[in-house]
């Protein structure tokens, strides 16, 4: 039961904040919202015992992509409102397409149930001893192939960076 | 503590549905380039915890290395994006994506 209060209150404090991202007239305090979202992300994949994910999922997405995101913000100084936002039918038919594909999507869903195999909070693959076993036994290639992607990314940004004219 | 008394999975798939429709609506509405890149992040991040969760109660690893793997290319993505975005503003000095109009037609 007090699981269901966490799942409860984690949902809502992402909702919100995520709603927030968008109603935030300054692009600095939608990061800041967004981090928000992120940590109560993060505290529902302790909930379901996924104890490595949560980890990589705080220092990967609250650490290093948040800086990111807040760098290009003060660096850019882009710290002011939209000059000229989208007029209002626009932003009317956008919120209408946007609620009409999560009715559907919940109506989808709407009464499906997992025949469950496993309780969540009981589980053992989330361990950091188990996913690295998998990881490194079955996904070695793929795991190798995306340092090779970090690598490009990392050139990618560079080049893009620089100054003189490519 | 049996399984019945847990959080039923069509929780995690209406609360996740409901946080991607938010990053949707963020793409439409939203002109600053930073702001629709931000709202791509809310939509990977209510997959990515989708996924995790249908790994959880399915009690099968897979499912959470393929969430790894996305956290991976989400982030050279967001650095490639930020990158793109910082080169825009320098040779146009706005992040409006309305302008970037030149490759439409």
């Amino acid at each position: 039961m007090f699981t269901n209060y966490i799942f409860y209150f984690l949902s809502a404090l992402a909702l919100y904040s995520g709603v927030m991202v968008l109603l935030s007239k300054k692009p600095i305090h939608s990061v800041l919202y967004l981090t928000l979202t992120f940590f109560a992300i993060g505290g529902h994949y302790i909930l379901l015992n996924a104890q490595f994910l949560a980890i990589v999922h705080i220092i990967v997405y609250a650490g290093a992509i948040m800086v990111l995101f807040l760098f290009t913000v003060m660096l850019l100084n882009l710290n002011k409102e939209e000059r000229s936002p989208k007029p209002i039918w626009v932003k009317a038919l956008a919120i209408t397409a946007g609620a009409m594909l999560g009715l559907v999507l919940i109506g989808v869903f709407r009464g499906y149930d997992l025949h469950l195999v496993q309780h969540p909070m009981e589980t053992q693959i989330g361990l950091v001893k188990e996913l690295g076993k998998i990881l490194y036994r079955d996904y070695m290639l793929p795991f190798e192939v995306s340092s090779i992607l970090f690598l490009t990314a990392m050139v990618g940004a560079v080049l893009l960076g620089k100054k003189e004219q490519i | 503590m049996n399984a019945l008394n847990s959080i039923p999975i069509s929780y995690y798939l209406m609360f996740c549905s409901m946080l991607f429709c938010i990053g949707v609506i963020g793409v439409l509405i939203k002109r600053n380039a930073l702001m629709i890149l931000m709202s791509i992040e809310l939509m990977i991040n209510s997959i990515n915890l989708l996924l995790a969760a249908f790994s959880a109660y399915s009690n099968d690893p897979a499912g959470q290395i393929f969430v790894f793997f996305i956290m991976v290319v989400a982030a050279a993505e967001v650095a490639i994006g930020l990158a793109i975005i910082v080169l825009i503003y320098k040779t146009t000095h706005s992040i409006d994506i309305d302008i970037l109009n030149k490759l439409k037609w």
